[in-house]
């Protein structure tokens, strides 16, 4: 991905910030600017809630470019806790740990380098909850 | 000039990696006889590095703190193992905490000191007023070169200090503090390198137990504390025998020292070994203790700190992972996989 | 709509690793035949479907590109891009074209050439079907986001795999008499279920293969193709929708709308019902695609899609025979050209052509092509 493109998007993906419809109340990510569920035109960013479940999850084995290095590695619907879906990796599990149903946290991770000379993307993952954030 | 204001911490987090690596592991490779440096050691995974942990270990502090992190004035983040040598991983966590774009950001090198630098210049920063919440972040995702004694003890980590005025908020302060540099090369990487070189004993006597025991000598004269005065105390930890010696030749206890000594544990987290040695303290660490906090830097130096707990550690201790927990979240690889996760392995 | 609208020539490649022929070649190929097949020399207008010209061939501007290379300068033309379903998308336009009456005969082509490039490349290539900013730059696969599909249907009705994965066994049977078939072999449940894993619990051989290939149609309005003495075979349905286009944020994972929403459309226009279909060509990018469009195009209840499966109610000699051809597994899926294969083997027994797959008595076709996970679905009926 093209390094503007990547420095335009880095604040929804650093934070987990989507918006939310003051219309149906629903919120979803990334924000935009018209609710796909009502149509509403009024919607207000939000910070997300960092904890979630997991809604289905698959093992990616067969990578696409740029991801490589990462293969096999999991990909999930994560339904946060005020019910908006995030798609996202799993990290810090092993494949043969994760379950649906299971609860998640966001953690800040890097998605993968440009290469030994090019710039690292970040963003959120979500991993098996830690101890001491499960109060 | 105004008079300086007495700096607290607001909040304090800390972060480790869950891939540990035994150093019986690592000696088995190289087919090693006889003791080995510590138990065992963390690792990142491969989605880890030096921003990632820092970027963890602030969000807990800000938890602490119970601010949010559009309140941080200015972030010092001491590492010596960027992502990027020209770009700095401050603004990453700054970008990731929420704490852009008003603030001054910078990364601090200083070997295993970077991280206690950073927190003298965040003091300089709110006891001079010039910001009121400043973070100070200690982070490294340190490399030793393959059979090297460092391959055994480099071990990654972070903690994150936000500092701000002295109030009650504060879950404890900084009562005073001193520093002590001077020009020893006893450890380096130059540029491009992917390991760095040490000068074997030369990295004890006159490079770290001169300059911990002369910044801890330095901060008792001038503070007239001694060694009883202090609850803990937390040594730079490079290995578990050096932290030990130091104590001992300074008059403390292992009981003094032994709650904030991790090493055996989670490796030498370079920049974070003392800072996460603190949090293991305040974890467990009563209104009223006072804790002495000394790091060490190769090249050299050391940051000595005395440190007064209050009221508000008990409330807030709880609003984030305490280091224990970080110990316990534990997934032991062998060396193939350590190999693979340190890039020691082309693919 | 002023026009009847006809498919009056059909003309295509064998799908396959075609390394000695480039992408302008293969349209051109089956382009040629197509008007060969129809007897028109001449058509108004060009669509060309297509996906991943632009990142595989690094070649766009197919619309004057295919329309040079036909010898037609002058006509206008363009492609049509709707991911996976760029094809079903390709016809519905025609469709419009011809029953407004501004064109009285188009060239419909569709063309993808994948052998060019990586299965890395390809795979990242074929995940712009889904939203490239943020989904895909997780790390998240076309193949993945279907089997996040898969595993939530299996646990939701408590389906086991085998009877999903049947679907590509009784394709690959079908295969065995299509001579334009990318895979011409027999294939059994455990050799689907023993295959690799390529995203859990997604085996290889419940995927369609990558491959090359290109299929054409002429598309006129009635009169023309009655002057022309054409063996024609009529659209009576056509429409298309839209879903979100992302997967995970749909409130029913198990549901693609857009099938729902096209087909009630198609159905309404056709002046029928699921009932009187008598073979269906169903979008199987992943054997999970089956189940779920069987019942989203009505011919099962919610959650029962796979009975149809298992029971072979969608084998050649079953209540509704399904993708005789092999369709997406067996006969092959180039992309952009899949939705135009689609209405050749429907049209092959339409027109009593399909040799030993032939169903017997069939009438009215329904072709269902997806683009991404559902983000763009179209519903064509045919009828002879």
């Amino acid at each position: 991905m093209s390094v503007p493109r990547y420095w335009r998007e880095r604040v929804t993906k650093y934070r987990l910030i989507g918006a939310q419809c003051t219309n149906c109340g629903k919120s979803f990510y990334p924000p935009r600017k018209v609710c796909p569920y009502c149509g509403s035109r009024d919607l207000k960013e939000v910070a997300l809630p960092r904890k979630g479940k997991v809604i289905s999850f698959t093992v990616i084995r067969v990578p696409p470019a740029g991801f490589e290095l990462y293969s096999p590695y999991l990909i999930a619907i994560v339904e946060l806790e005020n019910g908006t879906r995030v798609l996202a990796q799993l990290t810090d599990v092993d494949l043969s740990e994760v379950k649906v149903g299971m609860p998640v946290e966001a953690t800040f991770r890097k998605y993968l380098e440009h290469g030994p000379s090019g710039i690292i993307e970040y963003g959120i993952k979500f991993r098996p909850v830690i101890k001491g954030e499960d109060k | 000039m105004k008079s300086l204001q007495t700096v607290g911490i607001l909040g304090y987090g800390v972060y480790v990696p869950m891939y540990r690596i035994k150093a019986q592991e690592i000696g088995r490779m190289w087919k090693r006889e006889g003791r080995l440096p510590i138990e065992e050691k963390s690792v990142v995974g491969l989605d880890e590095d030096t921003a990632t942990l820092a970027v963890e270990a602030s969000l807990n502090a800000l938890k602490r703190a119970k601010i949010s992190g559009s309140f941080i004035g200015a972030i010092r983040l001491g590492t010596e193992s960027k992502p990027y040598a020209v770009k700095p991983t401050a603004t990453i966590v700054a970008e990731a905490i929420g704490a852009t774009p008003r603030l001054m950001a910078a990364d601090l090198e200083f070997a295993c000191k970077a991280g206690t630098e950073a927190i003298q210049s965040c003091r300089a920063l709110v006891a001079s007023g010039i910001v009121d919440y400043a973070l100070a972040i200690g982070v490294d995702t340190a490399q030793g070169r393959p059979r090297d004694e460092l391959e055994y003890t480099a071990g990654c980590g972070a903690a994150a200090y936000v500092l701000s005025k002295k109030s009650h908020e504060a879950l404890a302060y900084i009562e005073d503090a001193v520093s002590y540099v001077t020009d020893t090369p006893d450890f380096w990487r130059r540029p491009l390198e992917p390991y760095p070189c040490h000068a074997y004993r030369f990295t004890g006597k006159p490079a770290y137990f001169h300059h911990i025991i002369s910044a801890a000598k330095l901060l008792m004269e001038k503070t007239g504390l001694s060694p009883s005065d202090f609850t803990y105390a937390v040594f730079h930890q490079p290995n578990v025998k050096f932290p030990l010696t130091v104590a001992s030749i300074l008059g403390f206890k292992k009981d003094q020292i032994l709650p904030g000594l991790l090493v055996n544990a989670i490796g030498n987290t370079y920049a974070a070994s003392s800072l996460i040695g603190l949090a293991a303290v305040l974890d467990v660490a009563k209104p009223g203790d006072r804790i002495l906090l000394v790091s060490y830097g190769s090249g050299a130096g050391s940051d000595a700190f005395s440190i007064v707990v209050q009221d508000s550690i008990e409330e807030k201790r709880e609003l984030a992972p305490l280091v224990k927990d970080y110990i316990n979240r534990k997934k032991y690889i062998d060396y193939a996989t350590y190999a693979f996760y340190r890039k020691k392995i082309l693919v | 709509m002023k026009e009847n609208v006809v498919i009056c020539g059909i003309g295509y490649t064998r799908i396959g690793e075609h390394w000695d022929k480039s992408l302008r070649e293969l349209a051109v190929e089956a382009s040629l035949k197509a008007l060969e097949d129809s007897g028109f020399d001449h058509v108004d207008a060009i669509y060309v479907s297509n996906m991943m010209s632009g990142m595989l061939q690094e070649q766009e501007h197919l619309g004057a590109l295919v329309a040079t290379y036909l010898g037609l300068r002058g006509i206008p033309a363009c492609k049509v891009e709707a991911a996976c379903g760029s094809g079903g998308m390709a016809i519905h336009q025609a469709f419009l074209a011809v029953s407004s009456g501004y064109y009285k005969t188009v060239l419909v082509v569709g063309v993808e050439k994948m052998s060019d490039r990586t299965t890395s490349e390809v795979t990242l290539a074929l995940a712009s079907a889904e939203d490239r900013e943020y989904v895909i730059s997780t790390g998240a696969t076309f193949v993945g986001l279907n089997a996040l599909l898969y595993r939530a249907y299996m646990l939701k009705y408590g389906v086991r795999q085998e009877s999903i994965a049947k679907f590509p066994v009784i394709e690959h049977e079908n295969a065995l008499n299509a001579p334009h078939a990318q895979f011409r072999r027999k294939i059994t449940l455990e050799d689907v279920l023993s295959s690799p894993l390529i995203a859990d619990p997604l085996h290889l051989l419940e995927c369609a293969p990558l491959g090359d290939g290109a299929a054409a149609l002429v598309i006129s309005c009635e009169e023309e193709a009655k002057n022309n003495k054409c063996d024609a075979v009529r659209i009576i349905g056509s429409a298309a929708a839209t879903d979100i286009l992302s997967l995970y944020e749909r409130e029913d994972l198990l549901t693609l709308y857009a099938t729902v929403k096209a087909s009630q459309k198609a159905y309404e226009m056709a002046g029928i019902k699921p009932k009187d279909v008598d073979l269906l060509e169903v979008h199987d990018a992943f054997s999970i695609l089956a189940p779920i469009s069987l019942e989203d195009l009505g011919f099962a209840k919610k959650g029962e899609g796979w009975k149809l499966i298992e029971k072979e109610e969608v084998a050649l000699s079953g209540r509704i025979p399904t993708n005789t051809m092999g369709g997406l597994k067996a006969r092959g899926h180039p992309i952009g050209a899949t939705g135009i294969y689609q209405a050749v083997d429907a049209i092959l027994q339409l027109r009593n052509d399909a040799g030993k797959n032939q169903v017997d008595n069939a009438s009215v076709a329904l072709l269902q092509s997806i683009g991404g996970v559902g983000g763009t679905v179209t519903v064509n009926i045919l009828k002879r």
